[in-house]
């Protein structure tokens, strides 16, 4: 810790410089960005840069996964709890081609990450050599940046900005790809940290016109309706976004990555949006007169039909990427900008309002969904148990404190929709690539950023199985999360298309499953299986006063449903319910 | 907005880099969308470069295509142009064989009427150089296909805009 700060200062101040190899330069630029841990996987091309750290190790904690991409998405559940930026690293070749997944999905959830791959030696680059691949090429389109460092004194120059990068205006992933030369050869150190790129400008300026436009329709709206995603998050917006919609009287509705910007029980808080959202937001949608989306994308997955989304709406879009504006929605008023800002900026400008008439429609919405959908889920009546009362159980034992990592599929969805937030940052799901194999991984990361809170991993059989190696890594690093897995013995969600919308063949979606409590005993993790209502309580009490690392396996009713559901292609307001 | 196809041509002023080119081809090629031309150089300002592209698009489809490519670090900003807007020029270089130009009188009239300029002739071929508009070049390539040519290539469009471009003021805000 010492160390990082004095690197710290040297960067800030004097600068001076010392001789050292590229490779001991890699941990400098990492202590001097603050970073404490990082997760990755050795091999050949990044070989001198684990020499290092086996010196620093008692400065920066490097958590050794299991697969490489288990360490991309560790480091995405590490910057989603936390809010800074996770870091991995991987050798070149294979090590490195396991890395894109995770980059991907870091890239368009707007996740801040630094990725270091080793490269062959420069004289071998482009000569097919051992473990050689174009991993800049590979990783362009998904990443933020990247660049290829051939040279040991390019090392400050692209760490300093990979970390201005990442974390700046809309995050995203950056990776830096070194040659093996580059990290034996020595060369004069110093850090300066980037504090600007002439090309790049992070944020937007913020039209303070537009800005009173906007809060002129708010204030002439009589059935306004806020969509916020995860910009508020992000922005650090989340008090500056309650004053707003608490003075305009605004109900407001949640993307998936939005939720826990606000807690769950506000009363202004009318869900989540989308293809598996609450129902009167996505009805409402096509009825409101003023939709103000709040650092959100108007994902397909949101908007369902976009010539039926939300026409008789005037738009307003509070966006800091310019390339979002009118990319599938076409706004009426677009304010570029930070959420914090702008929002900050707008509350003087909007009135005090209540909207109660408006307010009494999503009441009322409300209650044919728990008629038709919730009181079914949360309080069934059949003897199958349904993933939801699992959700509710945690939620009590809880009180709503934990952070619930989920993975891909039904139980996420489910999981979204039922989970009780609190406190920000806590629902962290892969929400635009639809990760399978996600949350294990990145429960890890967020347990080990946040380690004060509890964090629940909720998975299905499915995506828990694609990366369960990283019980491995919970053993090894001792890290408590606490994992649930929903085992309806099939891809559920898939299971559900197919019976939807194909006719009931079910291809290649039953799962003939393994003895998951055997496995989870073989790396030593308490664990238990619940078939039986009766015994659920008790289980989960069981799970979160455990100390260390849990895993409770829960067999739910195989063919089970989540609705509401808005059918690929069909509008909002056409939302089903069974 | 109209959804018809334009041609438009679009101008990226960015640091040089070696990996942008790739990271600007991907945008289009995610999206589907050919391009027509693409010509790197530098450019009017000391250490930027210029990219001029030419696409087949709707204009809303432009818009879209305008923030993606700004929205890369490394693009310091992108302009796109319609044909009126822009004075533009491609070029292209023939190779003939040289007997050609004795046996067949009329190629002396064509490259003369068509203001293309011989750059060199030997004794078994000779090269013509024409600079010009796309319509300019087609019916030089068109004249002179009925003698057989031996090679035939031709550039990018490059461009200018009629009206100014606020780039290097911008670039001069920038600067830190």
């Amino acid at each position: 810790m010492k160390e990082t700060q004095t690197i710290q200062n040297k960067a800030e101040s004097t600068a001076t410089t010392e001789r050292i190899s590229g490779s001991e330069a890699v941990i400098k630029c990492l202590l001097a960005e603050g970073v404490e841990t990082l997760y990755g996987y050795p091999g050949g091309a990044i070989m001198p840069v684990y020499d290092e750290l086996y010196k620093y190790q008692d400065q920066i904690h490097h958590v050794l996964t299991r697969h490489e991409q288990g360490a991309t998405h560790s480091a995405q559940g590490y910057a989603r709890i936390s809010g800074k930026v996770g870091v991995c690293m991987a050798t070149s070749g294979p090590g490195a081609t396991n890395l894109i997944t995770g980059i991907a999905d870091a890239q368009i959830d707007s996740t801040p990450m630094v990725c270091i791959t080793g490269q062959v030696g420069s004289h071998l680059l482009g000569s097919d050599a051992f473990q050689e691949t174009d991993i800049v090429g590979i990783s362009t389109p998904v990443t933020k940046w990247n660049c290829q460092v051939t040279k040991a004194s390019q090392i400050p120059e692209a760490f300093a900005k990979a970390f201005f990068i990442a974390r700046s205006g809309r995050p995203g992933p950056v990776l830096i790809d070194i040659t093996k030369d580059a990290q034996f050869e020595e060369f004069d150190f110093t850090y300066q940290k980037c504090k600007g790129i002439r090309s790049y400008k992070p944020v937007p300026d913020t039209d303070e016109n537009a800005l009173k436009a906007a809060a002129e329709l708010i204030n002439a709206a009589k059935k306004p309706l806020v969509v916020w995603g995860q910009g508020v998050i992000l922005g650090k917006a989340e008090e500056e976004f309650k004053a707003v919609i608490e003075k305009a009287g605004i109900p407001s509705a949640w993307t998936i990555l939005g939720a826990s910007a606000i807690p769950t029980a506000h009363p202004l808080n009318v869900g989540m949006v989308g293809m598996h959202g609450n129902y009167a937001p996505n009805v409402l949608t096509n009825e409101c007169d003023v939709l103000i989306a709040i650092g959100m994308r108007f994902d397909d997955r949101v908007t369902g039909n976009l010539d039926t989304y939300a026409k008789q709406a005037k738009i307003i879009h509070f966006e800091i990427d310019p390339a979002e504006i009118d990319k599938n929605v076409k706004t009426d008023i677009a304010v570029l900008g930070n959420a914090k800002t702008s929002l900050k900026r707008l509350l003087p400008l909007v009135n005090k309002n209540s909207h109660n008439d408006w307010h009494q429609e999503f009441k009322n919405l409300y209650e044919i969904e728990f008629e038709k959908v919730i009181k079914h889920d949360l309080h069934p009546t059949k003897e199958g148990l349904t993933m939801a009362e699992v959700l509710k159980e945690i939620n009590i034992q809880t009180k709503g404190d934990a952070a619930i990592v989920s993975d891909v599929g039904q139980h996420q969805m489910i999981a979204c929709r039922y989970a009780e937030f609190n406190k920000t940052k806590s629902n962290i799901t892969s929400g635009g690539l639809g990760t399978m194999g996600f949350a294990l991984p990145a429960a890890i990361g967020a347990k080990m950023a946040a380690p004060d809170r509890e964090v629940v991993m909720i998975a299905g059989d499915g995506g828990y199985q694609m990366t369960i190696q990283e019980l491995g890594t919970i053993f090894q690093q001792k890290v408590p999360v606490k994992i649930v897995v929903l085992n309806n013995e099939f891809l559920g969600m898939v299971r559900q298309w197919q019976q939807l919308f194909f006719d009931k063949r079910y291809a290649s979606t039953e799962m003939t499953n393994p003895d998951f409590i055997a496995i989870a005993k073989g790396y030593s993790i308490e664990a238990k299986k619940v078939t039986e209502r009766k015994d659920l309580k008790t289980a989960i009490k069981d799970m979160i006063d455990c100390e260390g690392p849990y895993f409770l396996e829960v067999r739910v009713e195989k063919e089970d449903n989540v609705f509401p559901m808005i059918p690929t292609g069909a509008s909002v307001s056409d939302i089903r319910l069974e | 907005m109209s959804t018809e196809n334009k041609q438009f041509t679009i101008s990226i002023y960015t640091e040089n880099n070696i990996g942008l080119l790739n990271r600007i081809s991907a945008i289009f090629q995610r999206r589907h969308i050919n391009i027509e031309s693409l010509n790197t150089s530098p450019s009017e300002i000391d250490g930027v470069s210029r990219f001029t592209i030419v696409v087949n698009i709707t204009e809303s489809q432009m818009k879209k295509i305008q923030g993606q490519i700004e929205k890369q670090v490394e693009v310091i900003k992108a302009f796109y142009h319609t044909e009126e807007e822009i004075i533009y020029q491609e070029s292209c270089i023939f190779k003939m064989r040289s007997n050609l130009l004795f046996d067949e009188r009329q190629i002396q009239n064509i490259i003369k009427e068509s203001n293309a300029r011989i750059v060199t002739v030997n004794r078994d071929f000779f090269v013509i150089e024409k600079s010009g508009r796309k319509e300019e070049i087609d019916l030089l390539h068109r004249e002179l296909t009925v003698f057989g040519i031996m090679q035939f290539t031709r550039s990018g469009r490059i461009a200018v805009t009629k009206d100014e471009m606020k780039i290097s003021s911008m670039l001069k805000a920038l600067q830190h």
